[in-house]
Order: structure tokens, then sequence, then C-alpha cells
């Protein structure tokens, strides 16, 4: 059950797979730009949304299936096939009322039957439940909810959750409902609210696959931006089933500073269909560990 | 049949009855009986046996020994009918069949035992019911009869009854079904092998004080020493707690106790001593604590791991089992579940929930593939629809104050009530995916429909919030 490999890695250059043109304009973007799919996920990350809908905790499962997936991705010796670290999902007793509780019926078909669930009675219980939890080694990721700014959720209860993520490699979202974006030493801080759902493939007068407006509004290494999310399931059958992946929807409103060599964005669709496994070449992204430059060149 | 034997006797007193409770009794008392022998046995469902082979003379003879187990027993409020034969077999028949305290003596040879035991009826043999009417219609009433057919004085129709009787229970392996089994087994013929019970002891650890605590630095010191005595006692064993007990004596007699219950089989003392710490806060020590004992209810076999390999791994983190003990001993054990399948169509019967580390029993065989909204709502909120017929679409919808316009709308999907566990008056239930204008999703119902005859106009009810 323990994996070894954890969220964190340390910010390594991308192996050289692409002209040294790419690579220079691709570092460049990096340092700005955030786009799905990136390696280093930080581990302590908040999302402010509204208690009247599900997109803040739409984009967390989002957000938590794209890293989780992405760590899978590297092949580690001592890591298991299939990954059961189970999932601690802990809600406040107002989130509950106000929001709900997780159902299993519409979890992710890989998480079905590892998530558990914690309910506190306080902000206060809440906090110690999340902080439990990113001790846990064998925990995948953490999920949070917690309504408004209770007096526990200060700078010094963020800061103590960022260092317990941070020493044992556990990753949390926390879901703000309906709070003010105060002080808090998160890594990533979004705001998040619906969008218009994409047309959907059968039904046109029924709702599509979700998109959340995600804002990135304080980030360590990314520039602020605004996206339309959608997380696209990997489908039933086909060569990669289940496998899914954190999309942009549309194009982010242009930067300032226009990027180079737009064709090569990977933020744009696919030219070639048959070749898409993801919108963005993967190995553009998903940088190797603990594997030699020559055992890539042999893949 | 209860309202007919109270009609004609309204006296009448009643108990429910509690075989899981009569049984752990039995067992309880199959234990304590070992104090007149070296081991005893079960007899379900009101019996014990006690092995008393050479045990006699320690009590100064039979008679004494008797006196000495119907004494104990009166002192308990129980009833006992006991005797004292060669066989197993030989003293149930007498205790149940015989006269009182009716002892066999052991030095007589096989005749003689069935001589004694002639009279006693053929239900003195331990069999079912159905064999016992064969052996009625037979004509076979008293282990006398039995014993004459089948070793009697031969003659030729006697003869031809015993092969009669032979053939009859030919096929009958098990001796409850065969009556020459159990007569062999009565007179000490064949074997009877029996199952002793062996008591168990949970593991127990104690501390008495020569002076009594009155302070909790104190008392943490020594609820630290027990759990590490009770860790070796675990050990010892091969086991690790599930559940453990703690009481404190106070010098004025009172007792106070905590209990504590573990996700998973463990005898770490630091993990023990740190829950516990959350439970001793507001303890009242009166005139201080003298005697503080740990006793573990309930064990499982726990291997005996090596620490040093992981080393690294436990300096990292802690196990998931012993987050979970830490959640629920701060959160209470109903507040960290697992959401699990059950086999329902009713969107909120379709999840259950049941401990974390408990195995998940039934595998997801209803599982629809229709899409479900992320959240559920506890109760489902009323809302008020605009719609443009009573069983069309809705258009627009108040929900917590705010008025939402419909945007988009899949459904109805139908979800009957469960017919065979509600009312009748329970009303369908029509489900519709909403979109509104700006994308938040949600998961609506009309409760029936109109002219149902089940109510007025149906409600509409808002259920799940989508992603």
């Amino acid at each position: 059950m323990t994996k070894p490999a954890s969220l964190s890695r340390p910010n390594m250059p991308p192996l050289p797979r692409l002209s040294v043109k790419d690579i220079a304009a691709l570092s460049k973007q990096r340092e700005t730009r955030w786009r799905p799919g990136l390696a280093d996920q930080p581990l302590h990350n908040e999302i402010f949304a509204s208690s009247r809908d599900a997109s803040g905790v739409g984009l967390a499962l989002a957000l938590a299936r794209d890293a989780l997936a992405i760590t899978d991705g590297h092949e580690d010796v001592l890591a298991e096939a299939e990954d059961r670290r189970q999932l601690l999902w802990v809600q406040d007793k107002r989130a509950v009322e106000m929001n709900g509780r997780p159902y299993l019926h519409a979890l992710p078909d890989e998480w079905r039957d590892r998530v558990i669930c914690v309910e506190a009675r306080r902000p206060e219980d809440a906090l110690f439940a999340l902080e439990e939890g990113l001790k846990c080694r064998d925990l995948a990721c953490v999920i949070g909810e917690i309504v408004g700014n209770p007096r526990a959720l200060d700078f010094t209860a963020s800061r103590r959750l960022s260092l317990a993520a941070e020493k044992h490699g556990v990753a949390l979202w926390l879901v703000r409902l309906e709070a003010e974006a105060d002080l808090s030493s998160a890594r990533m801080r979004w705001r998040a609210r619906p969008g218009v759902s994409s047309a959907p493939r059968w039904n046109m007068n029924g709702p599509g696959e979700a998109v959340w407006q995600a804002e990135l509004f304080r980030a360590r290494s990314h520039a602020p931006g605004k996206w339309d999310l959608g997380f696209e399931d990997g489908g039933q059958g086909g060569e990669h089933q289940g496998e899914g992946r954190l999309r942009v929807r549309t194009l982010p409103k242009q930067p300032k500073r226009p990027l180079e060599q737009s064709t090569n964005v990977p933020l744009s669709l696919p030219k070639h269909p048959t070749t898409s496994r993801s919108p963005y070449s993967g190995n553009l992204v998903r940088a190797t560990f603990g594997r030699s430059l020559a055992a890539v060149a042999r893949r | 049949m209860l309202a007919d034997a109270r009609a004609l006797y309204p006296q009448l007193q009643t108990a429910p009855s509690y075989p899981a409770g009569d049984l752990a009794f039995l067992e309880k008392l199959a234990v304590w009986a070992q104090r007149w022998g070296p081991w005893s046995a079960l007899d379900p469902p009101d019996g014990v046996l006690v092995d008393v082979t050479a045990v006699a003379h320690l009590f100064g003879g039979e008679r004494r020994l008797f006196a000495d187990v119907e004494r104990a027993f009166a002192k308990r409020h129980l009833a006992v009918r006991a005797s004292i034969a060669p066989t197993a077999g030989a003293a149930w028949a007498l205790a149940h069949y015989g006269p009182r305290g009716s002892i066999l003596n052991s030095s007589s040879d096989r005749d003689v035992m069935m001589r004694q035991l002639a009279d006693l009826p053929a239900a003195a043999l331990r069999l079912d019911i159905d064999v016992l009417t064969v052996l009625r219609r037979l004509g076979l009433k008293r282990l006398g009869d039995l014993a004459d057919i089948t070793t009697g004085a031969i003659n030729r129709t006697e003869a031809a009854a015993r092969d009669a009787l032979h053939r009859r229970f030919r096929g009958r392996k098990s001796p409850s079904a065969n009556p020459l089994i159990r007569l062999d087994q009565l007179l000490g013929r064949v074997p009877e092998p029996l199952l002793p019970v062996v008591p168990q002891h949970m593991p127990l650890v104690q501390r008495r004080l020569m002076e009594p605590l009155r302070h909790r630095s104190l008392l943490d010191q020594v609820l630290e020493d027990l759990a590490q005595d009770m860790a070796r006692e675990l050990e010892a064993q091969g086991q690790g707690a599930r559940r453990l007990e703690l009481g404190m004596w106070r010098v004025d007699g009172e007792v106070i106790v905590r209990r504590l219950e573990l996700a998973a089989a463990t005898r770490d003392p630091a993990h023990i001593t740190r829950l516990f710490a959350e439970k001793l806060d507001g303890i009242e020590a009166g005139f201080g604590i003298e005697t503080v004992r740990l006793r573990a209810n309930w064990a499982e076999p726990f291997a005996a791991s090596q620490g040093d390999v992981e080393e690294a791994a436990e300096r990292h983190g802690t196990s998931l089992s012993a987050c979970i003990d830490r959640l629920s001993v701060r959160l209470g054990a109903h507040a960290v579940r697992r959401p699990v399948a059950y086999a329902s169509h009713v969107p909120e019967r379709a999840q259950s929930w049941q401990a974390p580390l408990a195995p998940i029993s039934a595998p997801d065989t209803l599982t629809s593939r229709r899409a479900r909204p992320l959240k559920l709502l506890d109760r489902p909120e009323k809302i008020a629809v605009l719609y443009a017929s009573p069983d069309g679409y809705p258009q627009r919808f108040r929900w917590r104050a705010r008025v939402h316009e419909v945007a988009r709308v899949e459904g109805p999907e139908r979800i009957a009530p469960e017919w065979w566990r509600e009312r009748s008056s329970v009303r369908l239930r029509d489900y519709y995916r909403i979109e509104d204008g700006k994308g938040a999703r949600y998961w609506i119902y009309r409760s029936g429909l109109a002219g149902d005859g089940r109510g007025g106009i149906p409600d509409w009810f808002l259920h799940g919030i989508d992603v």
C-alpha cells in the first residue's frame, strides 16, 4: 500500500526529446503559465467556491485525479502496479449541510472503494482531521471542505497544513466554501465557478461534460490566469481506459506578452486525432524521474 | 399464539428467547464447572459434562461432591440435576430421566449397568425426534427393550427382530440418528469423543499504587507503564488488541472505566497511550486513584513484525489504522466512515456506510451507469418550480432564496419507491438533471404525478448538486 513515489518532485529540467528551441520556449513559458499536466504539483492547494454549486469540489477532484495520474505515470520499481491507497475526504458539519455528502455512485471508478469520509463537528476538528490525514503515509491524497472563514483556520493553521503536507508528501486540496481569500500559505489558490458545459454528444437538450471557470489567483511558480477546465474521462473502452486527464476547454485569455510559437503551445487542441492521447504531447511535460536517459532512449 | 395463551391465563409471564446469550452463559458455566474436574464439555442447549474420573475423593466421596454441586448452584439461583456415571451417555440419561442425584457405580460391568438403566425411556439415548417416533412405533419404549433385542437371549424370532433392527438403522452413521450406536456409547462399547472447553484468559495488566494518584501527569506515567506491560503480554500470546478497557479504582470505591476501540489489531504502547490520553481528560480523581487496570476485551491474532527494516517509513508518517484510530477517538466512531454500495435503486439508499477498515463485502452489483450527482444532500430541499405543464420540463426554480433559470434539462428518470418496504402512499420520483444559465448543475425531482391519488399537486425537491 505504501507508495514511496510522492507527489512532490524537485524541479528538474525536462528531458531532451525536443529541439533546443522548443525547450527554451517551453521553459520560459513554464515559468509563467500554469497548464494541466505539470509534474511539479504543489501539495497544498486551496479552492474557493460557492456553496450553491459543486464547482469547487469538482475542480478539486479533477486536479487531484490529474495529479495522481501524473505521479502514477512515473514508473517506480517499488510502487505497486495499481494505486490502492485510500483517500481521506474531510468535511465540516456546515459543509455537509450546505453542499451535501459525496455520493459513491458519482465518484470516479478508480476511487469507488477507496474513499474514507470524515465528518467533523467543528472546523477545529476538521483541521485536526486534515492534519492527521496529511501525516498518514498510506493515503493518496486528502480532500477537505470547510465553510467560511473560521477563526481556527488562520495563517498559522494553513502553515501547519503546508508543512505537514510537504513533510510527508501527501497532497491536500482544501475547498473553501463561501470564504474570503484571507491570509494563507497554500501553494496554489484557485477560485472556481461553474462554466457552461460543452455540447453533449447525444442529447442536445441535456447538460454536457462539466466545465469549470478556474482562476488561479496566487501561486508560487506560476503567473495568475484564468482557464476553462474540464475533465475528460478515458472512456469505457479504448486503449487508455480509465485514464482521465484534465483539459483546457478553451484557450486562456491571451497574456499581455504573446507566447512564442503559438502553434506549439500545448494548450491547443491536437491536430491529428489519431495520435492524440492527450492534447499536448505527453513527454513534453511529464518529466521522468528515477530512470536513466538511456532507458528513456530505449523506449 | 401468545395472545391466545394470555386470553386463557392473563398472569402469564413471558421472556424473549435469546439463544446466543444462553450459549454464552453455558460456556461460562462450563468453564466454571471445571472446579469439579480437570475438563468439561458443553452439552447444548442446557447441559454441561464434567470429567470427574478419580476426582471424587478430593471432595470426600461422590455424595459429598454432589452436595457441593448442589450448594454451589443453589448459591447462584440455578436449578441443577446432576448424576455420575462411567460414561457420558449414561450420566446424561440419568441426569435427564433418572432419579435425582443418582450415581452409577463405575466398578460394575456392562450387564449390571444395563440392568440399572433398563427402566429409562428410549429418549434417554439422546436421539432425534423422528428416530424416537420410529422406536415408539416399533414398541421399543425403554432402554431394556432395546438392549434385549440387540444383545438378549437368542431364539429365532428375536434374532429376526435384531436383524430387522440392524437393517433399519444400517445407513445411519450419525449417533443421534442411530439408537444402536447410542446404546453402545451408553455402555462404553464404542468411544464417544467430547470437545472440552478451553478458557481463554484476556490479557490483563494492573498496577496497585502505594500512594493514591491525584494528578494527571502521574496517571499518564502509570498508563504508559501499563501499555508497555500490555504490549508484552499481547506479544507473548501473539495477539493484538482491538478493544481495550481501562479501569481506575478510586479510594472511595468508585470505578471509572474508559473504553477504546481500535481500527486494526495493534500492540504499540505509544499508540495506545496516546489514544487513551485523549479519553482521560476530565476524570474525577476524588481522593485519589489506587488501582489502575488495563484489559484487552477483544484481541485478534497479530503476528510479530520486524520493526527495524521500515524504520525510515515509521518515522515518515503514521499508518492508516493509526490515523483512523486517532480520528475516531477524537471525532467519534461514527464520524469516520466509508461509503459502500448497497443494493437498492433508491438514490439515498444505494449508498450505505461502514467502518473504514472493515472489508468491503458486497460487490457493486447494482451500479447503474446513469449519471448521478457528485454531492447528495442529506435531506432533499424543497424548491419552487415554474413549469410549462405539470409533467413537463421545469423552466425556472427558486432554491435557497435565489432564482435559477434552467438552461438545459435531461430527464425524467423515473425512480419508483421500494413498494416492499415502504408505505403505499409514498410517491414516485421523476428526476431531472438541470443546468442553469451559469453552468451550475443540479439533480432535482418531482415527487409524484398530478392525479396519482397520493396527494395533491406534486412538490419539487433538490436532491443533489453535480459538478
